[in-house]
């Protein structure tokens, strides 16, 4: 029996493959996946698309494949971006009405690295406002909804990037992860996803929410394709200041079925004191699977585990509101109108350009840096941050891999956090930790709730070691495969 | 509301959400207000958890890796984007960005 796919069903790597073989054109791909588009719509996955323009590149990058000028892994595929890394020409709104109308006219540079290797873009996903929140409500464009069951949040604050890869409303995307915005959607919606260590991806063109935490990342279907945008996006830059040269990047040599003596640790406490049930039991399931492929899986105690979640938030909110100063309706943007002097516009322009939660977290980062409070809060936090990466460094000595779940609780009902955006911020227990250290984290599926949403398991390692991310992911994937 | 945020809720005093708000340059409403004051009572609460750590002789983290103070040499390379930064302005007056008055009136 043969079992025909869509286009839309295809890896990027597969789906390149086929191109390259002559079996279907570009612009048939990129017709496929509007048509799917089109199909999910519900989902509002999409702020912006954009056609036209991507039919018209779809030409051009023919044409280079045809000449055997481009001959990647990525070469002709499909990809969408979340809307706040900046594309030339493409509006760019950040999820905001502050930004509902900015057109960019450069591009970031890993959406830069991608067109050269032949993708195509095809448009940007929905996300939260300016990236804060872990739900994808908080858009002015309204909510990004869960492709296994839209009564549900894909998770945030890349929710459109998420759900478009698990729906097939595009190949793969990327995201941005200051606090676990790729990992935990990914979770949440069945797919992989992947913060890099600090430095690696060049954050130029991303629209800053906290500078030292922020990190650009792939969404995808497999770890295959996950390691084959890692290796298109992950170089130096000088144009970003925190950009760091790596030795090696070959992240597709990792795609390797293997992991005899790989050490991987379990944080019990992690388990104990805040998964639920379910995703406990996932958790565990998955370490049973990898010591039964010869990996050294061991429980242990991980220190300073309660203190992740607050450090994260003031350091994220001080940056934050430092990072969103620019937004004063001078120069870009959206302007409030009527204001009599330049501080009344500035205020009136910022109070009804920004939605409740940017407000809340400029205040509070705002308050951490102010005088009198400063050494209490945002300097203790930074203390507390070196305390919290020395005990990631001196785990990482140990173990090769420190697996731990992504969220305590698959994802939520919609419209369950609003109004009580404090009760979410310890679901990052998990995920803020990677971005604290600079560390790396993958987000890999491994199984489902009672309800049928998708529970991820998190893999995180030591720094510029996304080469063990991808080997222990991949190995698990293609014997869960196996199993299937 | 528990003790801690009660406790939290005296530090956040009217006139510190006005003097956050001026620092921000945010300007909330009176219900905005009361509602910003739980926000950040309960934050700040929240975020207090960190005080229970010793950091006496603890460098804060500032970078992430070793590169500090990356330099380049203060030439001018590109071409004149004049035109492209004012095509963005909500108002703008040949190569200038129109604002509301900044100065006040003697």
């Amino acid at each position: 029996m043969i079992i025909s796919m869509q286009i839309w069903e295809y890896t990027a790597v597969e789906l390149s493959e086929r191109i390259k073989r002559g079996e279907l054109t570009v612009a048939e791909a990129v017709e496929a996946v509007f048509d799917r588009i089109a199909e999910t719509r519900e989902l509002n996955c999409y702020i912006t698309l954009e056609k036209e323009a991507a039919l018209k590149r779809a030409e051009q990058v023919q044409e280079k494949i045809n000449a055997g000028e481009l001959a990647g892994p990525l070469a002709g595929v499909p990809f969408a971006v979340k809307d706040n890394l900046c594309t030339r020409g493409i509006r760019t709104t950040c999820g905001s009405k502050m930004l509902e109308n900015y057109v960019p006219f450069y591009s970031a540079e890993a959406v830069e690295r991608l067109e050269e290797a032949g993708a195509v873009l095809i448009g940007k996903t929905n996300m939260d406002e300016f990236a804060m929140g872990s739900t994808s409500e908080t858009s002015y464009f309204g909510a990004a909804k869960n492709p296994v069951n839209p009564d549900y949040v894909p998770g945030g604050s890349s929710g459109g990037s998420a759900a478009a890869v698990a729906v097939g409303a595009c190949p793969f995307s990327l995201g941005s992860d200051t606090g676990g915005s790729i990992r935990q959607p990914a979770s949440h919606c069945g797919v992989v996803g992947l913060k890099p260590t600090y430095g690696s991806v060049s954050r130029y063109g991303l629209v800053a929410h906290g500078s030292s935490l922020d990190q650009i990342g792939p969404l995808s279907k497999d770890v295959r394709d996950c390691a084959a945008v890692m290796e298109v996006i992950c170089a130096y830059d000088s144009k970003d200041s925190t950009s760091v040269q790596r030795e090696d990047t070959n992240f597709m040599d990792a795609l390797v079925e293997d992991v005899k003596g790989m050490r991987i640790g379990v944080p019990s406490n992690y388990l104990d004191d805040a998964a639920d049930e379910e995703v406990k039991a996932a958790i565990l399931k998955a370490a049973e699977m990898y010591a039964g492929m010869g990996a050294v899986v061991e429980k242990f105690k991980l220190p300073l585990t309660e203190y992740g979640v607050p450090a994260y938030y003031t350091i994220a909110s001080a940056e934050a509101s430092s990072n969103l100063e620019r937004f004063d309706g001078v120069k870009y943007g959206w302007r409030s109108e009527g204001a009599q002097d330049m501080h009344s516009m500035y205020k009136k322009t910022r109070s009804a350009g920004f939605g409740a939660e940017v407000k809340r977290r400029i205040m509070l980062g705002t308050f951490v840096l102010s005088a009198g409070y400063y050494e209490d809060y945002y300097l203790q936090a930074l203390k507390v941050r070196r305390l919290i990466k020395n005990t990631f460094e001196e785990s990482f000595k140990k173990y090769d891999i420190i697996l731990t779940p992504v969220s305590p609780k698959a994802a939520m009902k919609l419209g369950e956090s609003m109004g009580h955006p404090l009760r979410l911020y310890p679901a990052d227990v998990y995920t803020v930790t990677a971005n604290l250290t600079g560390f790396p984290a993958m987000s890999i599926p491994c199984g489902k709730d009672s309800k049928g949403l998708p529970i991820g398991m998190q893999l995180m390692a030591g720094a510029f070691q996304e080469k063990k991310l991808i080997q222990a992911a991949y190995t698990y994937e293609q014997e869960r495969l196996r199993h299937v | 509301m528990t003790d801690v945020v009660a406790d939290k809720r005296t530090i956040i005093e009217e006139y510190t959400i006005e003097h956050v708000g001026v620092l921000a340059q945010l300007e909330l409403t009176p219900q905005e207000k009361r509602q910003a004051r739980d926000d950040m009572a309960g934050m700040l609460a929240y975020v207090d958890k960190l005080r229970e750590l010793n950091t006496e002789n603890v460098e804060p983290l500032t970078h992430m890796n070793p590169t500090q103070n990356v330099f380049r040499d203060d030439v001018v390379t590109g071409e004149d984007i004049s035109e492209q930064l004012l095509a963005g302005a909500p108002v703008r007056k040949k190569n200038m960005y129109v604002v509301p008055r900044t100065i006040d009136e003697a």
